[in-house]
């Protein structure tokens, strides 16, 4: 027996048995008690225990309230909806932006290369909550940005920048940008010129070429920096809570409220799992899509 | 003209990206309780700063924290990195390269929310833990144990695995190859997954929001709830230290990255002469 246990403890079991408990225990078993109480009433004070004891028997208690509740009431659907099209949004201008970004830095002096990306990288190493806290100073309505601009009569009056989809947008794409021009960077800097003279000898105009040649040369770096941007943001609380307003929905904040101020746990569970989905979606897709690729190489 | 358009584009981009850390080190020095309004430079704000001990006790708080979850974070995400590049085949291995990426693509409100409910019923059952330091500390050594391992798992993949057949057929035990050759090469990973880890948990603020309990406010928690109400003038003071700090860590370990890699091509050089005589 004592002999069994320790073969089964050799090295190689150890070593993968310390990092297996740990995401046990702190990724797989912290899931399944939120999608237990999503399933769980909320009694006066406390959640419910699912498992009761009737008679001597155990009596399994499941209880969709929550989700019929999701599904059924409006502002639900369109929180989960404006989340996403938040999400959308960010994600397209980060792409049109970031994109020509990338494709200048790829073709910069190849000394001034490590300079340019050290600075994209550098803001990450700052609060991220300081430089969104930044942007409100800058945006309110007697902000740095519309002082600058009335003491110059550019405009009569303050412009409402601040606590609207404007501000939670911008500050999306202020928050994301780098996760999107970095893959796009990886991506194109590796991108052979070749391809590019050839086309161009054969007759090609720039824009050709351009939408011919190295947009589907660099429909990697294009996934990976849009998963990038997106999924963070589907989720996204601070950004919101700080820069966004009261008709700006998204569901990071909602679920958060609903724990702290409402104190609903099977409701707070319910549309974290509903989120959970959300996100696992695009992910699978992008799977299988690579495993696709991956075949079609061989 | 092409030129001209692509130095414009980048320079916008950098000044979009750079502009909202510049205004608030500039404010900073403002003298006015107001924030967006300039009425003369003073270090006011400094001198609050330094009286403001709810901020202070935060910091240290932070700073406590994000040490350790850089240790932790550095050993189980090592641990993990390990696992996933040299055992290809054991059971559930897809099962835990999916629960060691989960903390990677899940908001940081799924992530918070569902090891708050685990440590809810933990306590239920044992009694134990308060939520406090140990709870924060974690959630943010699993967020930091998931990019941990992302960052020294790209480092063994790019490793030579010719070396460890080397010191295997020269009779090195596993752990003997692991301490005498991974581990040096592996090194610089290590360092960089600490200090990605410890900025990682110095920065969060919806996690620590999740898992604190009373008297446990980390420094973004501060930050957060005082922003919530409004502008303040004493967070632009916190910025322009956070971006001092910062700034001087970059450009000394710049500084001693570059003189290590003009020392190690000297020993190239020097080595080369040698073998030439």
């Amino acid at each position: 027996m004592i002999n069994h246990l320790k073969k089964l403890l050799s090295g190689k079991n150890t070593i993968i048995l310390v990092p297996y408990l740990w995401f046990i225990l702190l990724v797989a078993i912290p899931l399944s008690i939120v999608l237990k109480i999503s399933l769980s009433e909320m009694s006066a004070t406390s959640v419910a225990d699912m498992l009761s004891w009737s008679q001597g028997w155990p009596t399994i208690k499941i209880n969709f309230a929550s989700y019929l509740f999701l599904a059924t009431d409006p502002l639900y659907i369109d929180t989960y909806l404006s989340s996403i099209k938040y999400a959308l949004l960010t994600t397209l201008i980060c792409l049109f932006v970031g994109f020509p970004f990338a494709y200048f830095m790829a073709r910069a002096p190849k000394h001034l290369q490590p300079m340019l990306l050290m600075l994209i990288m550098l803001p990450f190493w700052t609060s991220f909550l300081l430089r969104i806290y930044a942007w409100k100073t800058l945006l309110v309505s007697n902000g740095i940005i519309n002082n600058a601009l009335l003491s110059f009569g550019v405009i009569n009056q303050p412009l409402a920048m601040m606590n609207n989809s404007f501000s939670l947008v911008l500050g999306m794409v202020y928050s994301y940008l780098p996760f999107m021009i970095l893959p796009l960077y990886a991506n194109l800097s590796k991108l052979d010129v070749r391809f590019l003279e050839a086309a161009a000898d054969l007759g090609a105009s720039a824009f050709k070429t351009f939408w011919l040649v190295t947009v589907p040369l660099s429909k990697a770096g294009i996934i990976a920096g849009s998963m990038l941007v997106f999924i963070p943001a589907v989720g996204e609380y601070v950004i919101p809570e700080l820069l966004g307003g009261s008709d700006t929905l998204m569901i990071g904040r909602v679920l958060w409220d609903e724990f702290f101020a409402n104190n609903d746990w099977p409701m707070a569970s319910a549309v974290a799992v509903v989120m959970m989905l959300l996100i696992l979606l695009p992910i699978s897709l992008l799977n299988s899509y690579q495993s696709g690729q991956a075949e079609s190489k061989l | 003209m092409n030129k001209i358009f692509a130095r414009t584009w980048l320079i916008t981009v950098y000044l979009f990206l750079y502009l909202p850390i510049i205004t608030l080190v500039i404010y900073s020095f403002n003298d006015s309780p107001l924030v967006s309004i300039w009425s003369q430079a003073s270090l006011r704000w400094y001198r609050a700063l330094v009286n403001d001990s709810a901020l202070i006790a935060s910091v240290a708080l932070s700073f406590k924290i994000a040490l350790m979850v850089g240790l932790l974070s550095v050993f189980f995400g090592t641990f993990t990195a390990f696992v996933l590049s040299k055992y290809k085949r054991f059971y559930g291995r897809t099962f835990f390269f999916s629960m060691s990426t989960t903390p990677l693509v899940m908001p940081d409100v799924i992530v918070g929310l569902s090891l708050l409910l685990m440590l809810v019923s933990l306590q239920h059952w044992l009694g134990f833990p308060e939520r406090g330091l140990l709870t924060i500390l974690l959630g943010h050594a699993l967020l930091g144990t998931a990019y941990a391992a992302v960052v020294v798992g790209a480092r063994l993949k790019e490793m030579d695995v010719r070396l460890d057949e080397a010191a295997m057929d020269l009779g090195c035990k596993p752990r003997q190859v692991f301490r005498l050759i991974t581990f040096p090469l592996i090194m610089p990973s290590l360092i960089s997954a600490f200090l990605l880890t410890f900025t990682l948990s110095f920065d969060d603020v919806v996690l620590a929001s999740f898992l604190s309990g009373p008297g446990y406010s980390t420094l973004p928690m501060v930050i957060f709830s005082r922003a919530r109400l409004g502008l303040n003038p004493s967070i632009n003071a916190v910025a322009a230290v956070t971006i001092a700090v910062v700034s001087l860590t970059v450009i000394v370990s710049s500084i001693y990255h570059a003189r290590t890699q003009r020392k190690r091509n000297h020993e190239i050089a020097m080595r080369y002469s040698d073998g030439s005589q």
